[in-house]
């Protein structure tokens, strides 16, 4: 298996992005130019309504990669399962 | 060590019971609970949403608890938080640390306040009495106090 190949990943979207996304999850198969987190926030709104309007603001969203918390210069080449959510605030 | 994530409320004397019961070298129990204030920003509050990310979210408390034991000796922890719509009034959370000396039960049951606070993947969304939906922002302060214990030695 190459470091970068075309299996589908699942993106999970929590609160104010799973309500403007209007998603919970999804299975996606990312182009294969897409390597880091950052990348992924920036391809995002490329795809259109409602992306464009639920990653405005990619410097405010959060990402996780298979329940770890990720830097947006984090590989995402071995995820299975990537979650976007705000700043949490539980407690 | 144990973490709990449930819309079910929580017995604060029965969890304490049950943490301590089998350890007599315990000298201090810390413990916390969070509860729904009937006001934010001013404004009445009707009820409070909690969601989180199952999965990511006990692995997120389990990896918090573990560093919480190292640093500060922790011989028996326990995190509940709650998730669901909850009232005025209601518990969210609820923090236990046991250690053989109170300063370690004391630090330990506020870092693992902090550290949840900024880590774990739950989200608010108040309901005012107006009938206005928002999600909570994150604050700063939080951030402030979960990066006051990076720098910090342990």
């Amino acid at each position: 298996m190459t470091a970068v190949d075309n299996t589908s990943v699942v993106l999970r979207y929590f609160a104010w992005l799973r309500e403007k996304t209007g998603l919970n999850e999804e299975r996606v198969t990312l182009p294969p130019e897409i390597v880091t987190v950052g990348d992924l926030l920036s391809w995002q709104p490329t795809r259109g309504h409602p992306f464009d309007l639920a990653f405005a603001k990619p410097e405010a969203i959060r990402v996780a990669l298979d329940h770890a918390h990720a830097k947006h210069g984090t590989s995402i080449a071995d995820a299975r399962e990537i979650a976007f959510f705000p700043p949490v605030t539980g407690g | 060590m144990a973490v709990r994530v449930s819309t079910a409320d929580f017995d604060i004397s029965a969890e304490m019971a049950r943490l301590t019961a089998s350890d007599t070298a315990i000298g201090g129990v810390a413990l916390f609970v969070g509860k729904v204030r009937d006001h934010a920003n001013g404004e009445a509050l009707a009820e409070l949403t909690l969601e989180h990310y199952p999965g990511m979210t006990e692995a997120e408390l389990e990896r918090i608890e573990a560093e919480a034991q190292r640093r500060f000796q922790v011989s028996a922890s326990l995190i509940v938080h709650r998730v669901g719509t909850l009232k005025p009034g209601d518990n969210i959370v609820l923090v236990i640390a046991c250690a053989s000396h109170r300063q370690n039960a004391f630090a330990a049951a506020e870092f693992l306040m902090d550290y949840l606070k900024t880590r774990a993947p739950f989200w608010k969304k108040e309901v005012l009495a107006s009938g206005e939906a928002r999600w909570v922002d994150a604050r700063e302060s939080d951030d402030m106090a979960a990066a006051a214990w990076e720098s910090a030695q342990g």
